[in-house]
């Protein structure tokens, strides 16, 4: 399948992004398809629609041959389907993933936190310096839009002489 | 977009119910899925529901940038302040414990819980409003011939 609209192309990962967080909730991870489903295919698509309407609704022509593209697809895919052939059967219960951290924050959570949800134990309090490295992360990323995106507009307006927003 | 009346009105019927529904996943993260993150997006999505159908004017007399921007820092600061609160009362950075009596500290890793999470919160849904405040300032309006 070939598509040149981009705004179909947007429309066609934000339903990707909806399945995915399904398939989330099919895996029991609640939290992440909540995200998923928020981020990816609310916002993210009405960003990539905001950028369409900055840029171009069509895709130029590629220039070059599209054979060295296909290539990396094609070997970081097998590369993949190969690394599955190694995993666990899913949801099977000795796996490393299970048994390394994982009882002990289901044990230590009802006795040191004691919330019911021990993604969010984990996440806000065992893991809090991770969190608070994503919140900076977030941070970080909106100031840099704002500098890019809002400043130039800024300037630009004081340059025609009009009245500039606060 | 003067006259699309029945997005207007379905939006503004809608925009109550997501930013209650923001509040309840916020609060609720404790309990069940959900927490800093996803209400913050979610509490975003009202306004820019608000910012797309009543245009960034609008928005703006509802959001001033200025305080979006200063939800900005100010999320960050509430979950950094936070850490460093506990670090004056002599315990380790982000250590909740020092939130309540040291014979409930189970107590203080819900008050922790809770401001770490209404940073969190804060910030990406300001974040999310004023990055889409500045996609939206530099694009030309839409028209109504291209919906």
């Amino acid at each position: 399948m070939k598509l040149r609209n981009l705004f179909a192309v947007v429309m066609l990962s934000g339903v990707f992004s909806l399945l995915s967080a399904g398939l989330f909730v099919a895996l029991d991870a609640v939290d992440v398809a909540f995200t998923e489903a928020a981020v990816g295919a609310g916002i993210s698509t009405v960003l990539m629609l905001g950028t369409l309407a900055l840029t171009h609704q069509e895709e130029k022509p590629a220039q070059h041959s599209r054979a060295l593209p296909l290539l990396v697809v094609f070997v970081t895919g097998a590369a993949l389907l190969y690394g599955t052939a190694d995993l666990p059967p899913f949801g099977s219960a000795d796996t490393p993933v299970q048994q390394h951290v994982a009882p002990e924050y289901i044990e230590r959570t009802p006795k040191e936190i004691d919330i019911p949800n021990i993604v969010t134990a984990v996440l806000a309090s065992y893991r809090g310096y991770d969190t608070l490295g994503e919140t900076v992360v977030i941070f970080t990323a909106g100031i840099a839009v704002i500098v890019l995106l809002h400043g130039s507009t800024r300037r630009r307006r004081r340059e025609d002489g009009e009245e500039t927003d606060s | 977009m003067d006259h699309h009346f029945i997005l207007r009105v379905v939006s503004k019927m809608l925009i109550p119910p997501i930013l209650l529904y923001a509040l309840y996943v916020q609060f609720h993260g404790d309990f069940g899925p959900g927490g800093g993150f996803q209400a913050g997006v979610i509490f975003a999505v009202g306004f820019i529901l608000y910012g797309l159908v009543y245009g960034l004017d609008h928005l703006r007399r509802v959001a001033p940038p200025a305080i979006v921007r200063a939800g900005i820092a100010l999320g960050v600061l509430l979950y950094a302040g936070t850490g460093a609160y506990s670090l004056f009362k002599g315990k380790n950075y982000l250590d909740y414990s020092a939130l309540a009596d040291p014979e409930r500290a189970v107590g203080g890793q819900h008050l922790g819980i809770l401001l770490v999470e209404a940073g969190v919160g804060l910030t990406v849904a300001s974040v999310m409003i004023a990055v889409f405040m500045a996609f939206a300032s530099r694009a030309p309006e839409i028209k109504d011939t291209d919906w």
